[in-house]
């Protein structure tokens, strides 16, 4: 795995653990029970696929998937400022759902096209997962479309996911990572580095 | 909209009613229980129906009072009880 492959993963290892992170806070909070689990669920799943991408990367650079994920610093995160987002209103929540998951359709059809069979295999693994999470933001989409204020959430999101596609757009961070970053590894910092979990 | 959930646990099996979920219509309903009652590889499959489809049924009248029909007060484990003794007395009886 080449460099700028190692770069690509990371990005995209990033937007699924930070995006994971913030759909989570939905957690038992969501507008009714059915739709708390289902996307309680999917927030979990996008931190596996999170993991599963560091994994590939930290063999490739001789460290962890924990390393990767926390021990960096904010400003090291690769991750798209859409992700980064707290938003606290469902429908623009629905909103980022919806644009994320049609750039990552796009960027996972691409992966399972690599030439390493490591990257193809587990990037086919993932979208096995992800024809789920586009359902369901189809699903929402369906039922949002007319409501004028996911119509302006949309729109005032969808330049932001631009980046999702493009690696040039990546580097400046909203300070609501920070704030998030803080949050996440937390745990992790309270204890002496090597410590097995 | 509730609807109520039937799984399948293995092949052959009956569907039995597993709960309900709250849904929009039927897509979301199709999603949610395919999350709490498909997603584990617990159920081989779902069948899920609008409550309002159900017929229930939850009186049953009987003016006649034609408890012949019925199963119920009829002691078979008294009856049997009393059976097996007199078959043991005559048991007794026969090794005399």
């Amino acid at each position: 795995m080449n460099e700028q492959e190692q770069q690509l993963l990371m990005e995209i290892a990033d937007d699924e653990l930070i995006l994971g992170w913030r759909d989570s806070e939905w957690t038992g909070i969501a507008p009714l029970l059915e739709e708390d689990v289902a996307f309680s669920s999917i927030a979990q799943n996008e931190i596996g696929h999170a993991r599963a991408l560091y994994e590939l990367v930290a063999r490739a650079r001789g460290t962890t998937a924990d390393e990767l994920a926390f021990d960096r610093s904010p400003d090291e995160y690769r991750c798209a400022p859409l992700v980064e987002l707290r938003l606290m209103d469902w429908a623009e929540t629905i909103a980022r759902h919806y644009l994320y998951e049609e750039a990552d359709a796009k960027r996972l059809e691409q992966l399972k096209q690599s030439e390493d069979p490591e990257i193809a295999g587990l990037a086919t693994k993932i979208d096995r997962e992800e024809a789920y999470h586009r359902i369901h933001a189809q699903m929402w989409f369906d039922r949002l479309r007319d409501e004028p204020r996911f119509v302006e959430a949309l729109e005032r999101l969808r330049p932001q996911a631009e980046a999702l596609l493009d690696s040039a757009q990546r580097g400046e961070h909203t300070a609501e990572l920070a704030d998030l970053w803080e949050e996440m590894t937390m745990v992790r910092r309270s204890q002496p580095a090597g410590t097995k979990w | 909209m509730i609807y109520e959930v039937f799984r399948q646990e293995r092949k052959g099996q009956p569907l039995q009613h597993a709960g309900s979920v709250e849904a929009a219509n039927d897509h979301f309903a199709d999603v949610y229980a395919r999350e709490q009652y498909g997603r584990r590889g617990e159920s081989t499959a779902l069948w899920i129906v609008p409550r309002s489809a159900v017929i229930a049924i939850d009186e049953f009248v009987d003016e006649l009072n034609r408890n012949y029909h019925r199963v119920d007060g009829y002691p078979l484990k008294e009856k049997l009880k009393e059976a097996r003794e007199r078959a043991g007395t005559a048991a007794a009886h026969g090794d005399r």
